[in-house]
């Protein structure tokens, strides 16, 4: 869960991230037989996630959808940052993995101009090594957003982030990264006009940040999109239609081992992850203290995916 | 070996030391916050390690309360804390008082056992109180370990105090946290070094007054 912090987990993703170089090597033609009945053997297919309960579920849906279609599939979950990771899916050592639009362009061109969705991922898949691409991004985004109590929302009449511009001496809960990032203050002076002055809580959104909102310890929460403790607390996230925050749909990098077949199947899947959906598979996940792979057996049964 | 000497060059720069987020008024905030918590749990620790020291009751439950309590993770603590008590400084210095008394009782317990039988049973022969005897012939002669306790306190919080920023507060920790996260290695690097900095200074302070307090009390 989000009570431990990703800081912690680097040392340990980088061993993990060491183990998988070793023993997943994706260029070995193994034949798989086990398992497979009917269908023709299949090369082993590696999907990764990253430190985050959220990014391995869909991991793990990814990794069971395929498997319904009798690919056989080694799973490389909970590696931290894309410092690690990135390298690893460059090398082929991973051949499928979540991912979130901006963020990813990001880390690849830190220089893009791209903004709304579209832009956003037709720039990625230019800005991605050869032989690695991305599939359709869903509907669903997990992305930094502007989050404010209900009360506070009617009491000053906010519904977008520019409402904010009205008020005076704000705070903001939120990693202290956001001071660095161009969603952050400049940003928002820049485009909305508005100063929120921060206060570091460094648990990237999670229960502390929470509480600091509901406490009235802030007035703004940076809380992500897909973080079902907005809905369950009434919270508003604020609209941003200047786009200051890159969007982050999520998006699935592939390598050339993924065939067209298993594009096809990670496609249809992406067009049913809708942002309500993303927040049913989250708020599960945390209501029920069920597993990646059970969360994911759950909603793919629901959504009558599997055969 | 390129981000330690970015770091380097970063701490070089006086700018990096100015104003209210600088590496001055941090490290300022980081030594105070150190302070704090190791006077607090001087307060606490030392009066009970003392008195499990000096009547031999409650060793057993002194020895085994505080090898619980160095079993918490710190970062767990704050994050327990944090959620009771809100943001900002309380929860972090809670659990750097945590931190710190298991290092002062067993200093202070230890200090008070190493004087020798013989000498106590003299004092007392002297007619000495249970007072007298505490105060000038067992914490006299047990100064170097019960300083050593102090020490190895100051040691653990200076170093975790870095995780005072995780929950709002400040300290040097806010240039960790932010070079961790925006990858600027060189920020992150230039925070621990002065973290480290801060600590040998500390360290040395204690080691000098060990030696004063040994040399005082004899060999």
């Amino acid at each position: 869960m989000r009570l431990i912090p990703h800081t912690l987990a680097v040392p340990a993703a980088a061993l993990l991230a060491l183990s998988a170089c070793s023993s997943a090597d994706p260029l070995t033609e193994e034949n798989n037989d086990a398992g497979v009945s009917g269908d023709e053997p299949r090369e082993e297919l590696v999907i990764g996630s990253q430190q985050y309960y959220s990014n391995t579920i869909i991991a793990e849906l990814y990794a069971q959808v395929l498997e319904d279609q009798a690919y056989s599939i080694d799973r490389q979950f909970e590696i931290g940052q894309r410092e690690v990771y990135v390298p690893e899916l460059e090398a082929g050592a991973i051949d499928i993995f979540p991912e979130y639009t901006g963020n990813l362009l990001q880390y690849l061109d830190s220089d893009a101009k791209a903004s709304t969705p579209d832009e956003v991922h037709s720039a990625l898949g230019e800005a991605l090594r050869e032989g690695l691409e991305v599939l359709d991004f869903a509907e669903a985004t997990d992305q930094d957003s502007y989050v404010v109590t209900d009360e506070f929302a009617r009491e000053h009449d906010l519904t977008s982030v520019a409402d904010l511009a009205e008020l005076e001496d704000l705070r903001i809960a939120s990693n202290s990264e956001w001071e660095a990032r161009p969603y952050g203050p400049a940003g928002l002076e820049e485009l909305y006009g508005v100063e929120l002055t921060l206060v570091p809580v460094e648990d990237s959104g999670g229960p502390l940040t929470l509480n600091a909102l509901l406490s009235g310890d802030v007035e703004v929460a940076n809380i992500y999109s897909a973080d079902p403790a907005i809905e369950k607390n009434d919270l508003v996230a604020l609209e941003d239609p200047e786009s200051l925050v890159l969007p982050q749909n999520l998006v699935p990098v592939v390598s050339a081992n993924v065939d067209e077949q298993a594009r096809a199947a990670i496609n249809e899947l992406q067009q049913l992850l809708t942002q309500e959906e993303l927040l049913k598979l989250n708020a599960y996940s945390q209501d029920e203290q069920a597993s990646p792979s059970d969360v994911a057996a759950w909603w793919l049964e629901e959504q009558g995916l599997l055969d | 070996m390129n981000h330690l000497l970015d770091a380097l060059e970063l701490l070089g720069d006086a700018e990096s030391w100015q104003g209210s987020g600088g590496f001055g008024a941090r490290a300022v905030e980081h030594l105070w916050y150190t302070a704090v918590a190791v006077a607090a749990s001087a307060l606490i620790a030392l009066p009970l390690g003392l008195y499990v020291g000096h009547t031999g009751k409650g060793r057993y439950p002194a020895v085994l309360g505080s090898g619980v309590v160095r079993a918490l993770p710190t970062l767990g603590v704050i994050t327990l804390a944090a959620l009771f008590v809100g943001i900002g400084l309380t929860a972090p210095m809670i659990a750097f008082i945590v931190l710190a008394v298991p290092s002062i009782i067993a200093g202070a317990y230890s200090g008070v056992e190493s004087v020798s039988q013989v000498t106590v049973d003299a004092a007392r022969a002297q007619g000495m109180t249970p007072w007298q005897v505490l105060f000038k012939v067992e914490i006299p002669l047990g100064l170097p370990l019960i300083l050593g306790g102090l020490r190895l306190a100051t040691l653990q919080v200076v170093a975790t105090g870095t995780l005072a920023a995780y929950v709002g507060a400040g300290g040097l920790g806010r240039q960790l946290f932010l070079g961790l996260r925006t990858q600027d290695y060189p920020l992150m690097l230039a925070a621990s070094v002065l973290v480290i900095l801060l600590a040998i200074a500390l360290d040395a302070v204690f080691s000098l007054s060990q030696r004063a307090a040994r040399l005082r009390t004899g060999p």
